[in-house]
């Protein structure tokens, strides 16, 4: 790489404020017009209202924009933003890889977005075909004999397998004496806020030195009052759980049931599959493992497989396979079993599950398995070759991603934070921080089985130079970055203290100072 | 595999520079019990074209909305999406890019959320709007969680001509949660008595705008009244575009408004994703579920968005947060807003008289027919027809007619004596001629059934 | 009487038999730039070690426990507006909330201004 050429020359100052493509881009509000519309309606035949007393006696207040126009906007913001198509992403525990563009067209074919979720089955028997292979594949790979398909994210299919063993405790009548949910340290924030909207207490089990679930401070915690365990497996450190069958075994014994927190399903996918472990419940991140994009927060999809200790509370709806072909179970009436209710209206996020197909196909059952083996190859490649430079909290190999500590910039004068914003700098998008939070100023990189080598050689090189600025105390480089993004660091405590959280004219605003 | 870059010569290479001789050994964690011997046994990888293939013959079998005539609704509307709202979606920079938690380098992302909220708190006539849920459903179950949270209580009065689906959603939340709900019995023209079922347990009250049955009310006094004895109004839109024509939640007084934005932006795709709406009274801001987006400054002084108020959130708060959400809809409210920003105010408008027109001509189309009854007195884009049949036996008839003639009330809500009912919805998609073919194929096929 | 101090770094002072509660310079530094505070409403019952206030930054939120059990007489509405008083001035003007104790010796719990700066010492 080359020398750091000190560079503390001002950013030239343009007339328009733009800076050659890096285009500045103001708020619809302040460039459209209410007069203003990029769509050609048909023009309205005349009828008789029936509104009653509720028409609006005015147009909605928003401007519009014309098409050339609206695609400036949407084209200059976009500008603004990193992308896994545009460069690395490392964001441990979000799996940025690659999304395919067979899928995105398949998910668009008419027959998939053009149809109706109550349209009757007997004209969307291909749908209900697709979301019965894709149940097949989740089942397969798991080893599971079921899978809830409607949870609309992680999250919520967190909350579907926490609601499917609520329902088991209480067909055995001990929903009263089963309260308490253990879940480590390490877990994602939505592990305990899940268990707390179910009414469970929680309870935190600490790690070990290694980085993992203290067996001997869990098998403490269990007892007649334990309704599960919340346990994320890769787990949030980037690390298998060693112990995880004797957990189980113990669990189990004690009369609990075992959630485990999917989201880093893509290190183990057609390697091992969670039913072998002892595991109960499990929703699967198809944004993360099965490549659905991300699209900026969303949406996700995620599916949920349960144990045959489970299967009998499935939520609804659910697609059978009968001799007329395909039906869906809405009802409780309609099922043999017994659902615990219904997550959301209509059958899940359709879109995602296209996409996710379409990628399962695309890899195949060999293809699967390589792409868990070159994610942890990644992951182990990148950890070997930063190790002597920043400090591993815990013993490799480790996963899909590589944990690091702060440890490193002891003394220097920068932080974590500034580590991370100095990648900016870089054309990175920074890795997630601070989390976990079992680790002090956490840095975990996930880099994901779709960079190439090259990718990875550069982006090590690039950090072990930011680790030699660090130490070399060129501590400008980190706590003024990002100097070349869009925007500088921004103020978020003053986001937060006076919150503006929508756009207002200068007459509403100087009316609301009133 | 032409999604992996990495070569058997990257793989030596690499496998020897962490020091280990095989893949094997770098899942030497896996207890021996789990691990596998051999491939799992499923199909093997396969070429783009073959894929398409496969899933080309699924999609085939499907009978689409934009090829027949078609009048489903009941919380999910066909209407045309311009065709630069896909390309804007589609968009790298949008589609591949994650949760603006760096945001120096998603203002895009960013910029697009606060428009989107701006956008909802206009059409709601809300002051403070979120950065979207998962979809309407979802968003209303949170809504009254909220509204236990901000009352401490733990009861909902919840209208019976709320989407049944909804509803399943509310009830599965709240026997998990150990809330209670309350229903006033179901029929599909009677006016409701809520204000008979609040009682001091009771934390809120929701009702759907237009609801289920296509029926649209002011709720102003319902507003006033619900909040005279201490409870929160939730109203719920599944219907966005109805909000270009009809006066706003927000001016009648709701303290919490849920929608279903599918209708901007995005397709049908069989019931999802789609994405959900939530707005708020400024003093319930704290209790909100989901991201919020605000504005702030850089270092140099410069306007730029963040996400904002995140304590309320799982990844801080955990156990004691607002909500377990964590993913929303990003992708599909990019879609919402800029729909939103191609029709502007006027073409919205627009666009919501032309449903009410469709619907009002389809009405009197279908009325006119011997033996159907238009059961809606007041609606939007959507109304309910009683049937002299069963209504699903109807819509079977109808598809072989290639008319797609709407949903049985019977699918949702089968105990509730309402089989001859059927819900019909008509948008801007649906030609004169659409209206045309289906008072002739309901007219043929009722003469069936009489005969 | 001097201040006391908790294991959580709430600070309590007595004047007479009200009680002013606060968090310690250490809790704010800790917390950064605080963006909200949730106070007590006056006349709720807190049990000592019990939620009574929440301090938010932009990064965290924390309880703030009642160092002692009783009544809270009146929350410090200014921090609404000037939450960054809690920064700025967490001894004196960033105080949270005061009560009247219902049980005095429960303030023997409790560690003096020594004790706690060995504390906060240990905690590195």
């Amino acid at each position: 790489m080359n020398e750091m050429t000190p560079m503390k020359q001002e950013r030239k100052q343009t007339f328009t404020g733009h800076q050659a493509l890096i285009l500045e881009e103001k708020l619809i509000f302040e460039i459209g017009s209410a007069d203003k519309s990029g769509v050609d309606l048909e023009p309205v035949p005349p009828v008789n209202t029936r509104l009653g007393d509720c028409m609006a006696p005015a147009k909605p207040d928003l401007p519009g924009l014309s098409e050339p126009e609206a695609l400036r906007h949407f084209v200059r913001l976009s500008q603004k933003n990193h992308s896994i198509d545009a460069g690395l992403y490392p964001l441990g525990s979000c799996t940025m890889k690659h999304n395919p563009r067979l899928n995105e067209k398949m998910a668009r074919l008419p027959g998939f977005s053009d149809i109706h979720p109550l349209q009757p089955v007997s004209t969307v028997q291909g749908a209900l075909e697709l979301m019965d292979e894709l149940a097949h594949w989740l089942k397969t790979l798991t080893n599971m004999p079921a899978v809830a398909l409607s949870p609309k994210a992680g999250a919520h299919g967190e909350l579907c397998g926490m609601m499917a063993i609520r329902a088991a405790i209480e067909a055995r009548g001990e929903l009263e004496t089963r309260r308490r949910v253990l879940v480590p340290e390490s877990a994602h924030g939505t592990n305990p806020a899940t268990a707390a909207l179910l009414g469970f207490k929680v309870d935190e089990i600490p790690a070990n030195a290694d980085g993992r679930v203290d067996l001997a401070a869990f098998k403490d915690k269990l007892g007649d009052d334990v309704a599960a365990i919340m346990l994320t497996n890769p787990n949030t450190c980037g690390l298998f759980e060693r112990d995880i069958i004797e957990i189980a075994d113990a669990l189990h014994e004690a009369g609990g049931y075992f959630y485990c927190d999917g989201a880093n399903f893509n290190a183990i996918v057609g390697r091992v599959r969670p039913g072998d472990l002892g595991i109960d419940a499990m929703h699967i991140n198809l944004h993360k493992t099965f490549s659905t994009p991300h699209g900026g927060g969303g949406p996700g999809s995620g599916p949920t497989v349960l144990s045959d200790r489970l299967k009998a509370f499935a939520p609804l709806p659910y697609v059978v396979a009968g001799e007329n072909g395909f039906d869906l179970i809405e009802l409780e009436a309609q099922s043999g079993d017994q659902p615990f209710g219904r997550m959301v209206a209509f059958h899940g996020q359709m879109g995602m599950f296209v996409r996710a197909l379409s990628y399962m196909k695309s890899h195949g059952s060999d293809g699967l398995r390589q792409v868990a083996e070159d994610a942890v190859l990644n992951a182990n490649y990148v950890l070997a070759s930063l190790q002597d430079v920043m400090t591993a909290p815990f013993a490799g190999p480790c996963m899909h991603e590589a944990l690091f500590d702060d440890g490193f910039l002891k003394g220097t004068g920068v932080e974590t934070l500034d580590f991370a914003k100095a990648m900016i700098d870089e054309g990175y998008h920074p890795m997630t921080m601070y989390f976990p939070l079992v680790v002090h100023g956490a840095m975990l990189i996930e880099p994901t089985e779709t960079e190439s080598r090259d990718t990875l050689d550069l982006f090590i090189a690039t950090l072990r130079d930011l680790v030699r600025s660090a130490n070399a105390g060129e501590t400008e480089r980190f706590t003024n970055a990002p100097e070349l993004a869009p925007r500088r660091r921004l103020d978020e405590t003053r986001a937060a203290r006076q919150p503006i959280l929508r756009w207002q004219s200068a007459e509403e605003t100087a009316q609301a100072a009133e | 595999m032409r999604y992996l870059p990495l070569t058997p010569t990257d793989r030596g290479a690499m496998l020897s520079r962490i020091g280990v001789d095989t893949i094997d050994d770098l899942f030497i964690d896996v207890p021996e019990a789990a691990r596998l011997d051999g491939p799992i046994n499923l199909p093997p990888h396969q070429s783009e074209m073959q894929v398409e293939r496969d899933l080309l013959a699924m999609a085939a079998q499907n009978k689409t909305a934009s090829t027949v005539p078609f009048f489903c609704g009941a919380g999910a509307y066909k209407h045309h999406v311009p065709a630069s709202v896909d390309h804007i979606i589609q968009r790298s920079e949008f589609l591949t890019s994650y949760t603006p938690y760096q945001p120096e380098i998603t203002q895009g992302t960013l910029q697009y959320l606060f428009e989107f909220q701006t956008q909802v708190c206009e059409l709601t006539g809300m002051p403070v709007a979120n950065a979207s849920m998962y979809d309407g459903s979802t968003a209303t179950g949170e809504a009254v969680l909220m509204a236990h949270r901000i009352t401490r209580k733990k009861r909902a009065v919840i209208s019976a001509r709320l989407h049944p689906h909804y509803r399943g959603v509310i009830d599965n939340l709240s026997d998990m949660g150990g809330f209670e709900v309350a229903s006033p019995d179901d029929s599909v023209n009677g006016v409701e008595d809520l204000i008979a079922l609040i009682d001091e347990d009771t934390s809120s009250v929701v009702v759907q705008y237009p609801d289920f049955f296509g029926s649209i009310r002011d709720y102003s006094t319902l507003a006033s009244e619900v909040q005279s004895r201490g409870c929160l109004l939730i109203v719920v839109v599944p219907e966005i575009i109805s909000l270009g024509l009809l006066k706003r939640p927000g001016d009648m007084g709701a303290d919490i408004v849920t929608g279903e934005g599918q209708s901007l932006g995005n397709g049908l795709n069989f019931g999802g994703p789609y994405v959900g709406l939530f707005a708020a009274k400024e003093k319930y801001l704290r209790q909100m579920p989901g991201r919020l987006c605000g504005e702030t400054v850089d270092a140099d002084g410069k306007r730029g968005f963040v996400l904002t108020l995140s304590t309320r959130e799982q990844h801080i708060r955990r156990d004691k947060a607002t909500s377990n959400i964590c993913t929303n809809s990003g992708l599909c409210s990019l879609a919402f807003t800029a729909h939103m920003t191609l029709l502007g105010g006027q073409g919205l408008r627009h666009l919501a008289e032309l449903n009410h027109a469709r619907a009002v001509q389809l009405a009197d189309k279908l009325d006119s027919i011997t033996g159907v009854e238009v059961v809606t007195p007041t609606f939007f884009n959507e109304f309910a027809i009683r049937l002299p049949a069963p209504a699903e036996q109807i819509v079977e008839a109808l598809v072989e007619k290639s008319v797609l003639g709407g949903v049985p009330v019977s699918r949702l809500m089968p105990d509730s004596d309402m089989d001859d009912v059927l819900l019909v919805a008509a948008t801007e998609a649906n030609t004169e001629a659409d209206l045309e073919i289906y008072e002739a194929a309901l007219r043929d096929v009722l003469k069936g059934v009489s005969a | 009487m001097s201040k006391k101090f908790t294991k959580d770094h709430e600070w309590i002072s007595l004047e007479g038999d009200l009680a002013r509660i606060g968090i310690t310079d250490y809790a704010q530094e800790q917390l950064g730039d605080v963006v909200f505070v949730e106070l007590p409403e006056a006349g709720r019952q807190v049990e000592q070690g019990n939620d009574a206030a929440v301090v938010e930054s932009v990064k965290a939120a924390s309880e703030v426990y009642a160092p002692v059990s009783g009544e809270i007489v009146e929350p410090n509405v200014k921090l609404e507006d000037e939450p960054a008083l809690v920064n700025q001035d967490p001894a004196e003007g960033g105080w949270f909330f005061t009560m009247k104790i219902s049980n005095p010796d429960e303030l023997n719990d409790l560690m003096d201004e020594a004790a706690y700066a060995d504390y906060v010492k240990e905690l590195g």
